[in-house]
This record gives structure tokens, C-alpha cells and sequence, in this order.
């Protein structure tokens, strides 16, 4: 058989947002990767300070040749009506930072002061993380008085909720006086994406574990038992997400072109594989028959997510199907096969599940891609200004091509913008025609922006300078900026409308939370969603003998 | 204490609050932090500038000249920023530029730091009695570090760009290339023929 023609994907097919709202985990994921890149890192539960209760001060870390990273827990009372995963809220069951370092008694103190009041309180640039979560009351109290009775929970419970805890934010980068990352980006453990972020939510998942066994025990300690592992094993943390999300990515094109890239990149490596190895192919079949036992348990009220999952239950089984016929030995580019086969005869939200199961053989394709997912946003930052008019209405031709052909005079084209809410500083999207505010719109609608820049420079003369154009429409200056960004780093901008009416928001924070390797997702309403992390993860003392295909063994 | 992170958002937002458009306001955020990462007053300054320009809206220059005055009022110092950063490379070959009334003038210096770096060329920058160097964004020196006295208005600012030559004389470096030639080993014939890659002559 010739070598067939694969290229990368194009933009204008992966940037759409129904398919990137139809990205699943993978081995690219990033709390995937913090675990195999931390394996040799050494935990510690160094102080464990709660009351009966479970309510107190606690403090994990992982540490390797002098480098410390702490995470210090705060976990306190709060009335059944005080308990909201939304942003408002202003009090949690439990509140974390990840410290830089061993805290000292007075970091403590101080820390034990701020971190319960999140956005109002204040940290220091020795602070990397900061996060809170409340319990999922029907989880934590079933495991607690079953633990304390000296049984293990109900599995069944535990299988439909899948943690005990659920996270409603996890800040980073200088938020609220945190670390800029600046100070750290230069240290190697964490070259990778989120590397902190991911092990604050690992280190949360283990306070979770040893708070219900501490409170058990004090319930009743002559019965209680401990969790069982195992089970333990098979419940993550979940997260509560909201529309935060959704202009980060935005905001950080080229650090969205380089997970994308990263993800093209394997996909391409992947499909050129001439030969595939018979035990390769069977990882394959065998990650994907067991992630299949995980979408059963996939629950979710959204009849959107339902509808996502019931298409991919159907095209799953007509990919088996498919498979079953399938000589492997015998079809030279089988992946390349499959790839085309899937894409003429299964939906976007299938086609991606298989592109993820498709890298779960080939860690030497996906391991040095991983290094590349992070990005130093301010070195893109200086607009060319001395090259010509021509050049940027050329750009905008090749990467905005659908963009432009969009009717922004049809009120469907503008209906929601974005804002920031004045209470509590958190990105909104409303409907421009029915409520206030359109007059201080964030800079987040790109695609239309791009279309006016677009007008304007088609009727430019097209041999000035960049630098001309500006000083006359310095309206367009942020536009001007993300097209130029986007010549060199094609996938760094999403190919719709961000401010249509079909607007489908969560498929923004999907993307996102598909990298982080969130899985169950399970959208609350078009703007907010929850999903689960770490199911299945190894607890800490085992990642050292982990095996990366953890995130299929949950609940099978 | 705030974090540069922090710095750069809320410059950003409010400059946008003060009438600058999304892509100037990015701009300053970034141009604050700098500032402030420098130990520059940006955000002390930046907050009189805009408290200033909401009552009375500077001059904005769209043209950058060898010498820059406003017609009636003060010239705003983002915009000519903005002006010099985006025409570096042109302004480049006047040398020289001067400006003249130009309100807080310490605003105008990240956006010079960072043509420094777009030209590969030191800027020096005077005015009242301020001495600025700015080394291709990557740091300022000055001769008068005063952070809390703020310059309301220079009545004129001089901008050079420096050519890139030595700071030593031919005399300084050879002496010192000499001093470093001790590093290196006297090659035998042996070594001529075995020691390198090529041959010594690879006329094929």
C-alpha cells in the first residue's frame, strides 16, 4: 500500500466548537502526566490537625532532592444553607493552597486566616495554588456513618457521585496575591502544563480519604473501620465549573494552539504508523472496551450531555462492529484506516473518544509532546507593526476564512455578550438585547471583531504600513494582535462565533477540562458543569508502581 | 502585596474604564508591569494619568516627527508610546526625537523599553533631570531613582537611539583576548591532523 497523504487536521475543522466540546481525556491530559512525571516525587502527610468533627488544619507535600511543595487544608463548619458550588458563595466545607515549601508555624497562621475567605482574603507570592470545595453531603455522610458502623459504603452510591468532595474553583498565576509565574516557570518539574494546579486537586482527593476515616473513627472507635482502598481508588474529586473557563481560553491563544498542536501532532504521528504492532492494537481494544463499562457510568440529568452520550453508546457499537470485521494483521496505516473510517460514518463526539484511545499505546509519541503544552504568552505579545495592510488581510483570508463569511448585521450573529460581574469579578455571558451592560462587552468577540478588521482593511490602502492603519482604528488594535498571532500559531483561535445565539458554552469549558483530563461530564445548565477527576487514580504511596491506564480501571 | 499578575489585569481594565480602546489598555497592563517589575512608580503614575485624562482628555499624536509638539494641550504619553513602538523601526533612523509637553512621562518608557528590544539598539531618554537607559526590555537603569516623586509633565523629553559599539578600546580587548588565549593548548602536527573533524585542506 502507498503512503497515504496525512497532513494535520485543519483549523477550521478542529477549531469549530462542536468539536472541541466533543474532546475527551487522553493521554495527553494533564493530570495524567503530573502523575507519571511525579512518580518519583516523595509524599508525606505531615500534619494532621482535626477535631471529632474533621475540622482543622492538615498538611501533605511531595518533595524531591530539597524541592517541597506543600498543601495546607483548612476544613471547617458550614450551615447546609451557607454550602454552594457557585461563585458567590462565600464559604466552604474545606479551603486549600499549595505552599511553596515546608510552612513554618506563623505561614500557618497566617495562611489559616486568608485561605478560608478565597477571593477576599490575601496570600503572598510563596503561595503556588489556591482552591476550596464542599462535600457532596450524600457521599461524604453515607461513607462516614457506613465507615463508622464498620462497614464499607455502597457501592452503588458511591458509583453514581464518584467523590466526596467537589472543588468550586482552583486559581493559579497570581490570583489573590499568588506566585506569578514568572518567579517559577524556570523550574523543571513543573515545565508542564498546570503541573500545580493538578497537584493541589491529587493532594485534595488524599485529604478527602483520610478526613472520613479520621471522623468515622471518632464516631464510633471501637467499630469503624478504615476505607477500603479499592474504593477508595475509584472515587476522584469532582469540580464544579462555570463560565471562568471559557474566556481563559481566549485569552491564551497560543497556549490553546500548543494543546491542540500537541494533540494534531500525535494524532498525524499516529495515523502514519505503517505497521501497527499486534499488542499495540490490543491496548487499544482493550482501553476501549473498558472505558466503554465508564460511559455506563456516566450519569447526567442535561439532556444535551444525554443525547452526547446516547450518540456515542450507538457509534461505539458500530465501531466495534466495525472492528470485529477489521483484519489488523493484514492493512498496512490501520490507524489511518480506522481514523477515515470513523470520520465518514460516526459523530464528532465518538470520532474524538476514538482519537483519545488511539494514543494510549504509544507513550514515545505522546511523552515529548508534553514538554511542548505550555507557553510563555508574552513573548507574542508586539503586534509587526512595520509590515503592510496586504499582509493582514491575507492572514485573515487563510485563518478567519469562515469567520468572515459571517452575517454580523443579523441580530442572531450578536445576541449574548460577555461581561465581568462587578460582584464578583467572574466572566458572564448575557443576551445583548434583553439586558444592560452590552456597553462595557469584554474583548472575547473575536469572530466579530475579526469580520470588522476584515471591512476595514479591504478598503485600506493596502501598502501601508500596519502601524498606519492602527493609528487610525486603534479600536481594532486587539484584533490586530490575535491575527497575527494565529499566522504562527494556526490553532490558537476558535473557528466560530462566540456571541451567536447558538452559543453552547459549556463546549468551551469541555475543551478545557478535556486536557485537564476531567472526566463524567455532567453540564448543569448551558453555562455550568460538573465532572470528576483522578477516578481511579493511584493513591500516593502507589503512583511509584502506577501504571498510566488508571483512568480506565474506575468502577469496572 | 499585589502580584504583577494582578497589576497587569487591573491596568488594563482601567485604562479601558478611562476611554483607551481593549487593544491600548493591553497595552499598559503589560507596560504597568513592566514598570513596576523595574521598580517603577506605573501604577502610581498611571492612576494620576487616568484620574487626569477623564476630566481633560490629552492630545493624541498619530504621527510620530524628529520633533513632536501638541498643538494645544498636553500630548498623552500611551499614545505617543503606542505611535514610537509601532514606527520603531522607522524612527530608528532619525536618531534623535524630541517631545515636547508631554504629561507623566515615566508612562512613555516601557513602550521605548520594548521598541529597544523590537530595534536590537539602546534607547536613552532625558527629561527633567531624569536619566533613563533602557536596555532592550530587559532592564532600566537611571541616574535619579526617586519612586515617589512623580514628573506631572516633562517640557521636553529627548530620545536617542544608541549605536551598538563597545564600551571598551581595541587596546582593553586584546589585552584581555590574550589573558584568555592562556585557556587554549599549542596544537603538535599530531594534534593538527587528529584533533578536528576536517582535513586541513578539503578542496574536494
Amino acid at each position: 500500500m502507498n503512503k497515504p497523504n496525512i497532513q494535520l487536521r485543519e483549523p477550521s475543522m478542529v477549531m469549530k466548537l462542536s468539536r472541541l466540546g466533543s474532546f475527551h481525556q487522553s493521554k495527553l491530559s494533564f493530570l495524567r502526566s503530573f502523575i507519571r512525571e511525579f512518580k518519583s516525587w516523595n509524599y508525606k502527610r505531615d500534619l494532621f490537625d482535626l477535631n471529632k468533627d474533621g475540622y482543622g488544619t492538615a498538611v501533605y507535600s511531595f518533595e524531591k532532592k530539597g524541592r517541597n511543595y506543600s498543601l495546607v487544608c483548612f476544613a471547617q463548619h458550614i450551615n447546609p444553607e451557607e454550602r454552594s458550588d457557585r461563585v458567590i458563595a462565600t464559604k466552604w466545607d474545606a479551603a486549600f493552597v499549595l505552599h511553596d515549601g515546608k510552612p513554618t508555624k506563623q505561614d500557618i497562621d497566617r495562611l489559616r486566616k486568608n485561605v478560608p475567605k478565597q477571593e477576599v482574603g490575601r496570600v503572598t507570592y510563596k503561595e503556588l495554588t489556591l482552591s476550596r470545595a464542599n462535600k457532596s453531603i450524600r457521599a461524604f455522610d453515607h461513607v462516614v456513618n457506613s465507615l463508622s458502623k464498620g462497614k464499607q459504603p455502597d457501592h452503588e452510591i458511591l458509583k453514581r457521585v464518584g467523590y466526596l468532595y467537589r472543588t468550586t474553583a482552583v486559581y493559579g498565576s497570581g490570583k489573590f496575591g499568588l506566585a506569578d509565574r514568572f518567579r517559577i516557570k524556570d523550574r523543571k518539574e513543573i515545565y508542564g502544563p498546570f503541573r500545580l494546579e493538578m497537584m493541589l486537586v491529587y493532594l485534595v482527593r488524599q485529604f478527602t480519604f483520610d478526613q472520613v476515616n479520621h471522623i468515622a473513627k471518632f464516631k464510633n472507635p471501637n467499630k469503624a473501620v478504615y476505607l477500603n482502598k479499592d474504593i477508595a481508588r475509584n472515587l476522584g474529586i469532582g469540580n464544579s465549573t462555570g463560565l471562568g473557563m471559557a474566556p481563559f481560553i481566549v485569552n491564551h491563544p497560543t497556549l490553546l494552539h500548543n494543546w491542540i498542536y500537541c494533540r494534531e501532532k500525535a494524532l498525524k504521528e499516529i495515523r502514519s504508523i505503517k505497521e501497527v504492532n499486534k499488542d499495540d492494537f490490543n491496548i487499544f481494544k482493550n482501553c476501549l472496551e473498558k472505558s466503554k463499562a465508564n460511559i455506563d457510568t456516566w450519569v447526567t440529568d442535561s439532556k444535551y450531555q444525554i443525547n452526547k452520550i446516547d450518540t456515542l453508546k450507538t457509534d461505539l457499537t458500530k465501531f466495534f462492529k466495525y472492528l470485529e470485521n477489521l483484519n489488523s494483521q493484514k492493512n498496512d496505516y490501520l490507524w489511518n484506516l480506522i481514523y477515515i473510517w470513523s470520520e465518514e460514518n460516526l459523530e464528532e463526539e465518538c470520532v474524538e473518544y476514538i482519537v483519545s484511545m488511539m494514543m494510549e499505546p504509544y507513550e514515545k509519541i505522546i511523552d515529548p509532546l508534553i514538554i511542548n503544552m505550555s507557553s510563555e504568552e508574552e513573548n507574542y505579545f508586539n503586534i509587526p507593526a512595520d509590515r503592510k495592510v496586504f499582509d493582514l488581510k491575507k492572514i485573515i483570508e487563510k485563518n478567519y476564512k469562515s469567520i468572515i463569511e459571517i452575517d454580523f448585521r443579523d441580530k442572531k450573529s450578536t445576541s449574548n455578550f460577555w461581561f465581568i460581574s462587578k460582584n464578583k469579578e467572574e466572566p458572564r455571558v448575557a443576551n445583548r438585547y434583553e439586558e444592560h451592560g452590552a456597553e462595557l462587552e469584554q474583548p472575547l468577540a473575536i469572530a466579530r471583531d475579526i469580520k470588522k478588521l476584515y471591512g476595514k482593511l479591504i478598503k485600506y490602502n493596502q501598502k501601508d504600513t500596519v502601524a498606519e492603519f492602527l493609528s487610525n482604528n486603534d479600536d481594532l488594535r486587539h484584533v490586530v494582535r490575535r491575527a497575527f498571532i494565529v499566522e504562527n500559531f494556526p490553532y490558537s483561535e476558535i473557528q466560530d462565533n462566540t456571541i451567536g445565539a447558538s452559543l453552547v458554552p459549556i463546549d468551551m469549558l469541555r475543551l478545557k477540562l478535556s486536557f485537564f483530563g476531567a472526566v463524567k461530564f455532567d453540564p448543569k445548565s448551558d453555562k455550568w458543569l460538573r465532572i470528576n477527576m483522578y477516578q481511579g487514580a493511584p493513591h500516593p504511596h502507589e503512583m511509584k508502581l502506577s501504571k498510566d491506564n488508571w483512568v480506565y480501571n474506575s468502577f469496572n | 502585596m499585589q502580584s504583577f499578575s494582578e497589576i497587569d489585569t487591573t491596568c488594563k481594565r482601567a485604562s479601558k474604564a478611562a476611554g483607551f480602546s481593549w487593544g491600548i489598555a493591553e497595552e499598559i497592563g503589560k507596560n504597568i508591569r513592566n514598570l513596576e517589575m523595574f521598580g517603577l512608580p506605573g501604577v502610581k503614575n498611571l492612576n494620576l494619568y487616568l484620574k487626569k485624562i477623564r476630566k481633560i482628555p490629552n492630545e493624541k499624536i498619530k504621527r510620530i516627527r524628529k520633533i513632536n509638539k501638541p498643538k494645544k494641550k498636553e500630548l498623552c504619553p500611551i499614545y505617543c508610546g503606542t505611535a514610537f513602538l509601532d514606527n520603531c523601526k522607522k524612527l530608528e533612523n532619525f536618531k534623535f526625537i524630541k517631545f515636547f509637553n508631554v504629561s507623566y512621562p515615566l508612562l512613555l518608557l516601557p513602550f521605548l523599553g520594548r521598541a529597544s528590544n523590537i530595534v536590537g539598539k539602546k534607547i536613552l531618554i532625558k527629561y527633567e533631570k531624569n536619566n533613563f537607559l533602557l536596555n532592550f526590555d530587559k532592564t532600566i537603569l537611571s541616574d535619579n531613582l526617586n519612586c515617589n516623586r512623580i514628573v506631572y509633565k516633562a517640557k521636553k523629553i529627548s530620545i536617542e537611539f544608541l549605536e551598538n559599539n563597545n564600551s571598551f578600546s581595541q587596546k582593553e580587548w586584546k589585552e584581555l583576548y590574550k589573558l584568555s588565549e592562556e585557556t587554549f593548548v599549542e596544537e603538535s602536527d599530531r594534534l593538527k591532523k587528529k584533533g578536528a573533524g576536517a582535513g586541513l585542506t578539503d578542496n574536494d
